[in-house]
This record gives structure tokens, sequence and C-alpha cells, in this order.
């Protein structure tokens, strides 16, 4: 103030435009704030809500819920662990499957491609990404489990079902829909989330750097390994966990394909169910009491599990700058 | 220009004038029976201008949305026990009768061909007989070739009526299910290849992609899939297979009059022709309900149902209830409800 006054004193008009401008950024500011909290009153209000309602549950059956394998409903006895492990499951045949795939679709649009296949290609992929997942449910379990159980299972256990003790994973019966076969469909659906992101971000690097390794005779694979993984790693890593996120969280399409049994089976191929595939059959059905309260439960649980991922991630991010910074 | 205008909005006026006296009814619950409601709703709205909104969300929902009193009726197929009817001041009534049927996908058997009774069906659903070469099956269907392979169990995920009535007949038939798996909408499975489908539709779709499997629907979905149902022996020691002449045979042998709350399941009924797996869908009413005029018309709804939809009802393969038991419906329990 001091230094308004000591210079040349403003007309009123400034004075009243200055206010005016003053108000507007008050306003502004009030405004954008208030969007930025409601998101934070509405995630607030989501876990509170969630609380209230698996209260019940958490009360009854206490932390050992997470490791109880019953879910007998006649009985009224109730345990997470076998949903827990069905999306855990599922997700990680998921990533493993899409991961490596989407990694060599992004360097290949990125590095190798030739000019006129890489606009179709891009599109494609990006394509893939905006079926809905019903319709994946629907193709998984009219077209794909039919030709998983007759063609792709037999194979599977008569060689990979042969390794002892790692064989138990590919035994049972060849009914198609079960553990595998969600996680190969939720596959499907990550794959063009991840494939995107990476050749987004692999594109950003600049060419100088690139042509400056291809300069001293690096092989394309060295400057993948050398300069584009190591420049885009949050990207990776970020699109990494986009499809993790949809993987744990997906609902139809996994319940189409899982086969929905609450038991617990070593085999990959026998059904299963994950927390959202169990919330989408019985939420609507449940009487309110343990029930109900359990499904809220397993409901926090998926939230916390999301949570977990979502923050080891950005962990692991902070890790890796910090080393990167200290390297240089 | 003008004079069309003037047509349009004579005709307008005339199309809307019944409305004007109209209700709009709404009901949800039972999935089972939406498909003869909302046929005989379209008959009703002809006749009378009143619209009936009916949402199929299932038994529970029926039960848990009249309760709510979020609507004018509750239907469900799994009825509500008398107690309870009084305690929230209820009452209930069967509207139309249907059967369970269990559907099976084996190569080569062609629908009706392979017999089983009670406790061999609960055995297998049980997971005790695990394939269908076992010696049980065998027995009980001389004669008819039954390629051997791994039994796959197709259930419901969702709570269901459909699966009350099946674990009721399974539990009546079977002391061993009875105490292991027990009836209900929701009980747990234990055959170790259990697969769940979403409502009739998804226990219809899984049934007919996964080989070896045995499931259970409402007797439309085996009927519209063309799915290979088994014949199973009923009370009176004869085979019999799904229709709805041996459901209204189960049917006719009950009598509703005698139950408080008239709620019932028809399973292992006594006579020769009967299907062993049937039931009844029931409605749900408050004896004081909040909307009167919604109320009177639901009542108006079912009388007219009850008269005139009886031949729309076995077009879909439902049996309509014996005039003996509307009688009695339209003498003791409509008028147990206070419109005015």
């Amino acid at each position: 103030m001091d230094i308004t006054q000591s210079a040349s004193m403003p007309t009123p008009q400034a004075l009243r435009v200055a206010k005016l401008q003053r108000v507007q950024d008050f306003l502004f500011h009030a405004i954008t704030q208030f969007f930025a909290i409601s998101v934070l009153i509405a995630l607030l209000g989501i876990i509170i809500s969630l609380l209230i309602n698996a209260w019940p549950a958490l009360h009854t059956f206490g932390p050992s819920f997470f490791f109880t394998q019953e879910w007998d409903v006649v009985n009224g006895e109730f345990g997470g662990l076998i949903a827990i492990y069905g999306t855990l499951a599922t997700s990680i045949i998921a990533l493993l499957i899409a991961v490596p795939l989407s990694f060599g679709i992004a360097v290949f649009l990125t590095e190798l491609c030739p000019g006129y296949l890489r606009r179709p290609l891009g599109t494609a992929v990006e394509l893939l990404a905006a079926v809905p997942s019903i319709i994946y449910g629907m193709f998984g379990l009219f077209i794909f489990a039919p030709l998983f159980a007759e063609y792709v299972q037999p194979a599977l256990a008569a060689t990979l079902g042969q390794i002892p003790g790692f064989g138990i994973l590919f035994s049972g019966a060849f009914n198609g829909i079960g553990i595998l076969c969600a996680g190969l469909i939720l596959a499907m659906m990550i794959l063009p989330f991840i494939a995107s992101v990476m050749r987004d971000v692999f594109e950003i690097v600049p060419p100088v750097l690139k042509e400056s390794a291809y300069g001293i005779g690096c092989t394309t694979w060295e400057v993948v390994r050398n300069v584009v993984l190591p420049y885009t790693k949050a990207g990776v890593i970020g699109g990494v966990m986009l499809g993790l996120g949809r993987a744990l969280g997906e609902t139809m399409a996994v319940t189409f394909v899982i086969g929905n049994a609450h038991r617990l089976s070593p085999s990959l191929f026998a059904p299963g169910t994950s927390i959202a595939s169990t919330l989408a059959n019985e939420f609507g059905e449940a009487e309110a009491g343990n029930h109900l309260s359990s499904l809220y439960l397993l409901g926090l649980a998926l939230f916390l599990i999301t949570f977990i991922v979502l923050a080891w991630a950005k962990w692991m991010l902070n890790n890796m700058e910090k080393k990167q910074g200290l390297k240089t | 220009m003008k004079s069309f205008f003037k047509k349009a909005l004579v005709i307008g006026a005339i199309s809307m004038a019944p409305a004007a006296f109209a209700v709009d009814m709404t009901g949800a619950g039972a999935t089972f029976p939406y498909p003869i409601y909302a046929k005989w709703a379209e008959a009703f709205k002809a006749k009378t201008g009143s619209n009936l909104n009916y949402q199929s969300i299932g038994s529970s929902g029926g039960i848990k949305q009249i309760k709510a009193k979020t609507v004018d009726f509750g239907a469900t197929d799994n009825p509500v026990k008398f107690e309870d009817l009084e305690k929230d001041g209820m009452v209930q009534f069967p509207a139309i009768i249907g059967g369970v049927v269990p559907v099976i996908n084996v190569e080569g058997v062609k629908p009706g061909e392979i017999k089983l009774d009670g406790p061999t069906l609960a055995d297998i659903f049980q997971g005790v007989i695990s394939d269908w070469g076992d010696k049980r099956i065998a027995i009980m269907n001389p004669g008819v070739k039954i390629p051997s392979g791994p039994i796959t169990v197709v259930t419901r995920a969702d709570g269901s009526g459909t699966t009350a009535i099946f674990t009721d007949y399974l539990a009546k038939t079977s002391t061993l299910f009875r105490d292991a798996v027990g009836s209900g909408a929701n009980v747990k499975w234990p055959a170790a290849s259990t697969v769940g489908g979403k409502g009739n539709e998804g226990v219809a779709a899984n049934v007919t992609r996964v080989k070896n499997s045995v499931g259970y629907v409402e007797y439309a979905y085996a009927k519209k899939n063309k799915m290979t149902f088994i014949s199973l022996k009923n009370k009176a020691g004869n085979f019999v297979a799904p229709d709805d002449l041996t459901f209204a045979a189960a049917a006719s042998g009950t009598d509703w009059s005698k139950i408080p709350g008239m709620g019932t399941f028809i399973t292992d009924a006594p006579g020769a022709k009967s299907w062993p797996i049937t039931g009844a869908s029931f409605i749900l009413l408050y004896k004081s309900p909040e909307n009167k005029a919604n109320a009177a018309e639901v009542i108006k709804f079912f009388d007219f149902a009850f008269k005139d939809g009886k031949k729309m009802a076995e077009d879909l393969d439902y049996v309509p209830m014996p005039d003996a038991t509307t009688e009695f419906i339209r003498k003791n329990v409509f008028t147990k409800v206070v419109t005015k």
C-alpha cells in the first residue's frame, strides 16, 4: 500500500477498476477452490457412507473378514477372501499379458512402423478402448469361452499343466469360463489404454536424444532400453496403473466370464468371483443386515486396494525421481 | 394447415381423455412373471386407460420396495411368511403359476430323455454325483446312451425366487441336501464345479455354452431357448415332462385358502401328472395403503387379470390361478385392503 501511495496518486477510475478486478479475482479464486474441494468432499462422503454401511459386518466378523473363505447367505456367514483373491488374480493375469503386448505395440508404432501404417494402427488401438465393457463380456461368454474350452485349455493342460507344482494352476475341467478367462478378457480391455498412453509418452522423447544414440551405433532395442524408457518412466508407469485401476474395478465383462462361484481353487481354470462381480450380482437382492453390510465391506476393500495400488505407484515414481536427482 | 392443426388437437384431446381419469400404478419385484404382467397391463390400459409401470428387479427387490413404500405393490416368487405379513400390515396373494425346469447340455441327449428323481438331482447339484457316467444316473435311464463327462453345475449368482423354489424341492426330497445346503433365495452351492449366471438369462446362456452342464430355469426360458430338459419323478412315482398341463396338475392339489398368508411353494405335489417343481408368484399389498386410489386400481387390475387374462397367460405358458382360488382372493384378500 505504501508504494502505491508514495507514487503518483491513481485516478478514481483506475481505483475503481482495480477494486473490481480484486473482487473478480477473489470470486474466481473462491469458485475454482470450491470446485476443487467438492471433489474432496465427494471422496470423503463416499468413504464415510461406505464405512457406516460396512460397520455392522466389520463389527460382527472383525478383520478376519478379509481372510475368511466362507460366503454363506443362508447361514449368514461372510468372508471376503474369495472375492479379493479373484479381483487380484484376474488383474495380475491381465497385467502380465497386457503390459508386454502394449509395450510392443507402442515401440512398433513409434520407432519401427512405416508412416502409412502408423495412423490406421494407432486409431485401431484407440478404437479398442472405446468398445463398451458389456460388449467384451458378451464376446467373452459367447465366442471366446467356448473356443477357449475347446482348444486353448486342453493345450495348456497338456503343456504347462504337466510341470510339477506349477501345473496345478492349469488343471481341472475345461469350462471355458473362470479366473483365467476373465484375466484374458481383462487383458484385452486394458491393453488399448496402456498401449495408447505408452505410445503418447514415447512420442515426446526429443528426437535429438534418440538420434545421438543411433549416431553412436545403438540398435533400436538399445535406444528404447537406454534412452526412451528412462526418459518416459513416469508416463509408462502411469499408463500401467491406469490399466490396473480399470482391471480392478471392471464389473460387467468379468461377471460374464468369471463364473461367479464363491469357491477358492488353486486352478486358474476354476470359476471364481471378483469383488465387483459379487456386488453386481448380489447387491440388488441382498437383504438388509449382514449380507448387505458385507457387500459394503467388500466395496470398501476394493476402494482400499485401488488406493494402495495408486499410493504405491506414486511412491515408486517419487523414489525414482529422487534416485535420478542423485545421479545427475 | 389450420384445420389439420385443429384435427390434431381434437384427436389429441380425445386420446388424452380417458387418461385424465386413469391412474398410474407402480409395481416392482419378481422377474419370472414380468412377461405376463406386461401383457395384462397392455390389455388393462386398452380397456381402462390406467397404466402399470412394473419394474422386474427381482423378488427380494420387490419386498424391499414395498416396505420402502415406493411402489403400489410388490411381487415375489419367494412368499413372505404370515407373521411378517401381519407385522408389516400387508396382504399376500398368488397371481400366476409357473414351473422351474432342470436343463442340461449333454451331447446327443434329447429333451426329456434323461429321467431323474429328486434325491439324484440333489446329489448332482451338491457335487456328490460329478460325472454323467455315474451308475446312479445310468440305473434310472436304462437304454439311454449318456456320454460320460465331468458335470458343471450352473446356478443363479443373484438371489432369486427361482432358486428358492428349486432348493425347496431339493431339500424336501433329499435330507442330505436339506442338511448340507438348505433352501432359500441364495444358497451356498457345494459342487466343486459350479458356475453362476445372473438371472434366468445368465443361467440359460451358461448352460448352452458349457458342455456337460446342468442348470435350472423358469419354464419359459427353457422353451424359448429350446433347451434340453430333464424328466422328473413326481411324488406319485411317475416320470413327467414340464409343460402347462403338469404345472396345472401340481397346482390343482394345493388349497391356498387353508394356508395363512397364502404363501406356499407347490413342490413335490401329489397327483399322477404333477410336475414336482412348481411355484406361484405372489403380490404384496398394504392393508391400509397410503395411496388408496392406486391400491383400488391395483385390485381392479388383478381382478381383470383373473377374469379376462387366462388366455393371455396360457399363450405365454403360464398357468392361470384356478377359479376357486381367485374367488377366495376376491372375497378374503381384496376386501381386507382399505381403499376408501
